[in-house]
């Protein structure tokens, strides 16, 4: 479809454009929007292109905690001294997104906003209730490998493919969005919905507004986190099932457990319940095994795709694992 | 919509030439440079992003140019394989390429190649990857250092393992 180009003159400037025209789509790194349009899948008539707004900064902030830029490219996110030193969770699930290649282009709330989808998603010949509301689920009886097992609805059972956005929900991230009103702070692990009926809505997001940062809290100071992934192939496929995690000891117990399981959901899906086993027990396999069940009671999966359930279990196992025997960081 | 509204000139440095053309919106920078300036280095592979054989660097970065539309890449500066060398003679990624049998039919290989250059600058620059033990370390560039970090650039004709010889040679030399 045609559309008209702008590139964004300033934060003001780009919500200026959007509130004007209806329908427009704010272009980063196109990663994903550009494949979408060549797809036919997404057909905004007006693409406005924020990429060059200077949001490309990385700071520190009074509190400790750190501030990134909307358009801060994955790649360097990655390879930031502060974010390899201080939240490793983050820089491991950057590295392990996309290829080296695409992170160059891919910028931070790009990445947020890549849409939640699946290979029907991404078929306009077929039925989809994200990308049609009320056309049907093709994916429900079809092809559901890489498809949710947690909070999805009979409406849509897609999981969003972000490596990064698990790291910052298990690091309790901040989203800043900006619209006409002001400035917003959305909290990472309320800004993505499950399908519910909806399914064509992927974040609370609203039409008019922009993603202008990310914070970090200060990292724990003691804590050690890490992101692990499996794939079907070792490197540039999404996730089947990955899992964030940062964990505190103290004399022995877990003071501090933040997990976040990817592949699985609709979002980032926050493990509270597993955190919750983990808090005030002793780090032991059995406890390990224990929070895992605990998180994964509900789960619903398909017929194919169940085997994310051991997967998960086992994932999540062997990250504490890992993390409580101070094997990683 | 009125074509004015859809069509932006734009200017690009291409290999050292720089060229002002007239494109539609939707044109991929991709398609800019091969069917408008005719540089054929670049080679359309999957078109999706997922093979890498359409690899430039874009503005000193590897990019693929099939999910980058060209009036968003206006001012740019790029840089194919067939521009790599600025003395006629082979870049040093080019020629172990050559040294090593790196290749088969060829079609991925420019792709390959400017893939390999990024990827030895952000080597350079102390960029970790996925298989990077010590995230906060000096990277050190072993085999699977090399795999991973080339994991953008499939080869159908699995020229792999040569492809891993010829980007060791340029590290070790």
């Amino acid at each position: 479809m045609p559309f008209e180009y702008r590139r964004a003159e300033g934060v003001d400037g780009a919500l200026a454009l959007m509130t004007e025209n209806a329908g427009a789509a704010f272009l980063a790194g196109g990663t994903n929007l550009v494949d979408r349009m060549k797809l036919g899948v997404t057909n905004p008539r007006m693409v406005i292109d924020v990429s060059r707004l200077p949001l490309a900064e990385v700071e520190v902030l009074s509190d400790g905690g750190v501030r990134i830029g909307a358009t801060v490219r994955n790649s360097d996110l990655a390879a930031h001294p502060i974010i390899r030193s201080r939240y490793a969770v983050l820089a491991r699930a950057l590295l392990a997104g996309a290829s080296g290649q695409l992170r160059n282009a891919a910028t931070t709330a790009g990445n947020l906003m890549q849409a939640t989808r699946c290979v029907y998603f991404q078929d306009v010949t077929t039925p989809c209730n994200k990308r049609e509301p009320g056309s049907g689920c093709s994916a429900i009886g079809g092809y559901v490998r890489y498809h949710a097992i947690l909070g999805a609805s009979d409406q849509c059972i897609a999981v969003h493919p972000s490596d990064m956005a698990v790291a910052l929900a298990a690091l309790d991230a901040t989203v800043v969005v900006r619209d006409h009103r002001g400035e917003h702070n959305v909290p990472v692990n309320e800004f993505y919905r499950l399908p519910g009926d909806s399914p064509e809505r992927d974040t609370v997001l609203k039409p008019d507004q922009l993603i202008v940062a990310v914070e970090l809290p200060a990292p724990a100071s003691a804590a050690l986190s890490t992101y692990v992934k499996t794939r079907d192939r070792a490197s540039f496929a999404f996730a089947l099932v990955s899992v964030a995690a940062e964990i505190e000891l103290e004399n022995g117990i877990v003071a501090g457990a933040r997990i976040a399981i990817g592949g699985v959901a609709h979002r980032p899906w926050r493990a509270y319940k597993a955190e919750e086993v983990l808090l005030g027990s002793p780090p032991t396999e059995d406890v390990f095994v224990q929070a895992a069940d605990a998180e994964l009671a509900h789960a619903n999966p398909q017929s194919g795709n169940a085997f994310k359930i051991p997967l998960t279990r086992g994932v999540m196992v062997s990250v504490l694992r890992s993390l409580t025997t101070g094997g990683s960081r | 919509m009125e074509s004015s509204r859809i069509d932006a000139e734009i200017t690009l440095t291409v290999d050292g030439s720089t060229c002002t053309l007239t494109v539609d919106t939707r044109t991929t920078l991709l398609d800019a440079l091969r069917d408008r300036l005719g540089v054929m280095s670049p080679k359309k592979g999957c078109d999706h992003g997922q093979c890498g054989s359409c690899t430039v660097l874009l503005d000193g970065r590897r990019a693929v140019t099939c999910l980058t539309l060209a009036v968003a890449q206006d001012g740019a500066q790029i840089t194919t394989a067939s521009g790599l060398s600025d003395h006629g003679g082979l870049h040093a990624v080019q020629q172990a390429f050559l040294d090593q049998d790196a290749l088969q039919c060829g079609y991925c290989t420019p792709g390959q190649v400017c893939s390999a250059v990024g990827m030895l600058d952000e080597v350079k620059a102390g960029h970790p990857s996925h298989v990077t033990q010590d995230l906060v370390a000096e990277p050190d560039l072993d085999d699977a250092e090399i795999r991973e970090r080339m994991s953008g650039n499939l080869c159908r004709c699995a020229a792999y393992g040569n492809i891993v010889a010829a980007i060791r040679q340029v590290v070790q030399s």
